[in-house]
């Protein structure tokens, strides 16, 4: 695992760093909605999981779903974060067709979970070392999902569904620690491998089931840790909130762009305007989303309709007893338990099928082969064809049965390959293939020696020069390969070799 | 406290009323002495004291998770001006 270097972004006048923090909104997964008794389900026909509640009919008083409670209880646990006993909800107040109540039922002074810190794993895009750095969580507070607009049905009318409104939104809000765009993606990744794990989420990003803003602003190299030391955002730049990416390939791209017109606007001597700005994955640029002069002026005050939310100190052990495996712990025991690196550790264990087939492989073998095998060819191999994992044409078990064949030197790692990708043509098992193509390794040292005597009585010269050149070893090595056919075990291949030509 | 001509247009346009300029003139008057009125508030000690959101001494009853409502499209697109394959139908709102 390397170091946390500094992403430098060149300009005209100097160099640049980037600052970011986000909002990422996760669905909570439950039947029914946060307020009302209607159902979460997806893909129902219009304004058909609607109660008089999310219509917001007079009179109508919301009711609030235990179990999104305790969802973002369990959530804020597996974020390692400050249950807080006491919450409150407030009313963000905004004017929009989805929005039938005229505010958003939200927690602004008092959210139900405080300050966490969740470990993120990146894998720079652009080929630099794997690293890890801690991201502090600000709060997780509980709100209101709204209805959805539909702008293109009708050139002059927008169709407003709201079988969305009034689901519960779990928004998790980061302290400005994320300092590149692949850290962003990396970040919304952990998130996203956290709330799976717990289920409080199903991640699902297409259907905007977890989705993110992103603040970026740019600032000088230095001004970011004179921020980090005193807590003054004034040393920080001024930030722009890109709204609403569901995919980590945009939020990259969007937090690029963005960096840019940024540094390009303050070089020329302009300034930054707070802004709320989309992006357009077609473009490729982000744009000012309204003149928001009065957009952030939401007059939060507590909602009269509801009560404060006191949990009970007993209820939040009682979940955290509960609490599955998350993918740090994961990760921990299979450095521990497996001696894998860091890395390979973090690879696995970042969803829960990936760490159960890594799981079933590994199971009995020798779990570093196991690793390798699975990251390496199958995952590389998966990735590169665009197959899911679930689809994959190699078992756990099957993939076991090669490691197995390589472990007790049946066959050659290089051989395996070859194997390997018979499998993958589904020409059934390992051992099957080793044994239909004759595959398996010459450890036999008699028939090895009759290789090695052979070349050599058929090359006396080479066998002259050796002690000179001991680097024609190599080639002797490569001879008796070819004559075995690949099959001959290498290290008796080099014993026997050694021993002969008296090295 | 008092609120100014300004203060009542922006309140206004964030509660998406029209308010004639005529208008603004007499709110500005309703508004303050609403304001002084409440003003009055002030003058008692609070010092110390949590701020009360309720009045009534129970905690907020919780529902559970179970499906109890819903697949009431007609009664909730009753009252819509416009509606349309069971979606509302609003003037075009879009940034």
């Amino acid at each position: 695992m390397s170091a946390r270097t500094p992403y430098v972004i060149k300009g005209e006048t100097g160099d640049w760093e980037l600052v970011m923090g986000l909002e990422v909104h996760a669905q909570v997964s439950s039947n029914a909605k946060l307020f009302s008794g209607a159902s979460t389900a997806f893909g129902a026909d219009p304004n058909c999981n609607v109660s008089l509640v999310d219509a917001a009919m007079p009179g109508m008083l919301p009711v609030i779903n235990k179990y999104c409670v305790e969802q973002a209880i369990r959530t804020g646990l597996g974020l390692k974060a400050q249950i807080n006993t006491y919450s409150r909800f407030d009313r963000k107040n905004y004017f929009y067709p989805d929005l039938p109540q005229g505010y958003q039922i939200s927690q602004f002074a008092h959210p139900i979970v405080g300050e966490g810190e969740i470990e993120v794993d990146v894998e720079p895009a652009h080929g630099g070392d794997a690293y890890a750095f801690p991201c502090r969580i600000e709060r997780l507070h509980l709100e209101q999902d709204a209805g959805k607009s539909i702008h293109d049905m009708d050139p002059s009318s927008t169709y407003v569904d709201l079988n969305r409104s009034g689901v519960a939104l779990m928004e998790i809000v980061s302290m400005p620690d994320i300092r590149t765009p692949a850290e962003a993606a990396a970040y919304v990744k952990k998130l996203r491998a956290i709330v799976i794990a717990l289920g409080t989420c199903d991640g699902d990003m297409e259907k905007g089931n977890l989705r993110a803003d992103v603040n970026v602003s740019v600032c000088r190299p230095g001004q970011y840790e004179k921020f980090r030391e005193t807590g003054d955002f004034s040393h920080l730049g001024t930030r722009c909130e890109l709204k609403n990416m569901n995919s980590f390939r945009f939020i990259q791209q969007a937090i690029e762009y963005e960096a840019r017109r940024q540094i390009e606007i303050l070089e020329d001597g302009g300034s930054i305007d707070q802004e709320t700005r989309l992006f357009d994955p077609v473009k490729v640029e982000t744009r000012s989303m309204r003149s928001k002069e009065d957009a952030h002026d939401y007059r939060y005050f507590p909602d009269p309709d509801l009560l404060p939310l006191e949990v009970e100190q007993a209820w939040i052990e009682e979940i955290r007893a509960t609490l599955p495996e998350l993918p740090d712990e994961k990760r921990a025991r299979f450095e521990t338990d497996y001696g894998l690196s860091r890395y390979d550790a973090g690879v696995l264990s970042a969803d829960a099928e990936k760490a159960s087939f890594f799981e079933d492989v590994a199971k009995g073998r020798d779990p570093k082969l196991a690793a390798n095998w699975v990251t390496q060819e199958l995952f590389g191999y998966l990735n590169k064809q665009d197959i899911e994992l679930a689809d994959s044409p190699v078992s756990a078990s099957s993939l076991g049965g090669l490691i197995e064949l390589i472990a007790n030197d049946t066959i050659s790692g290089k051989i395996a390959k070859d194997v390997f990708a018979r499998m993958i043509e589904g020409e059934g098992e390992a051992s099957d293939i080793v044994e239909m193509h004759g595959l398996k390794q010459v450890t036999d040292t008699g028939a090895i020696e009759k290789i090695v005597d052979d070349i050599m009585a058929a090359n006396p010269d080479q066998v002259a020069q050796i002690k000179e050149k001991p680097k024609t070893m190599g080639w002797f090595v490569g001879q008796v390969m070819k004559a075995s056919g690949g099959k001959a075990n290498p290290k008796a291949v080099n014993d026997i070799l050694k021993a002969k030509l008296g090295l | 406290m008092s609120v100014t001509k300004d203060d009542v247009r922006k309140v206004a346009r964030l509660s998406r009323i029209a308010v004639s300029e005529q208008h603004v003139e007499e709110l500005v008057g309703e508004l303050n002495g609403i304001l002084s009125w409440i003003d009055q508030l002030n003058e008692v000690d609070i010092d110390g004291v949590e701020p009360m959101t309720s009045v009534v001494e129970t905690t907020l009853p919780m529902r559970e998770d179970i499906v109890t409502d819903g697949d009431i499209q007609d009664q909730v697109l009753a009252n819509a001006p416009r509606t349309e394959d069971g979606f509302f139908v609003v003037p075009k709102a879009v940034e």
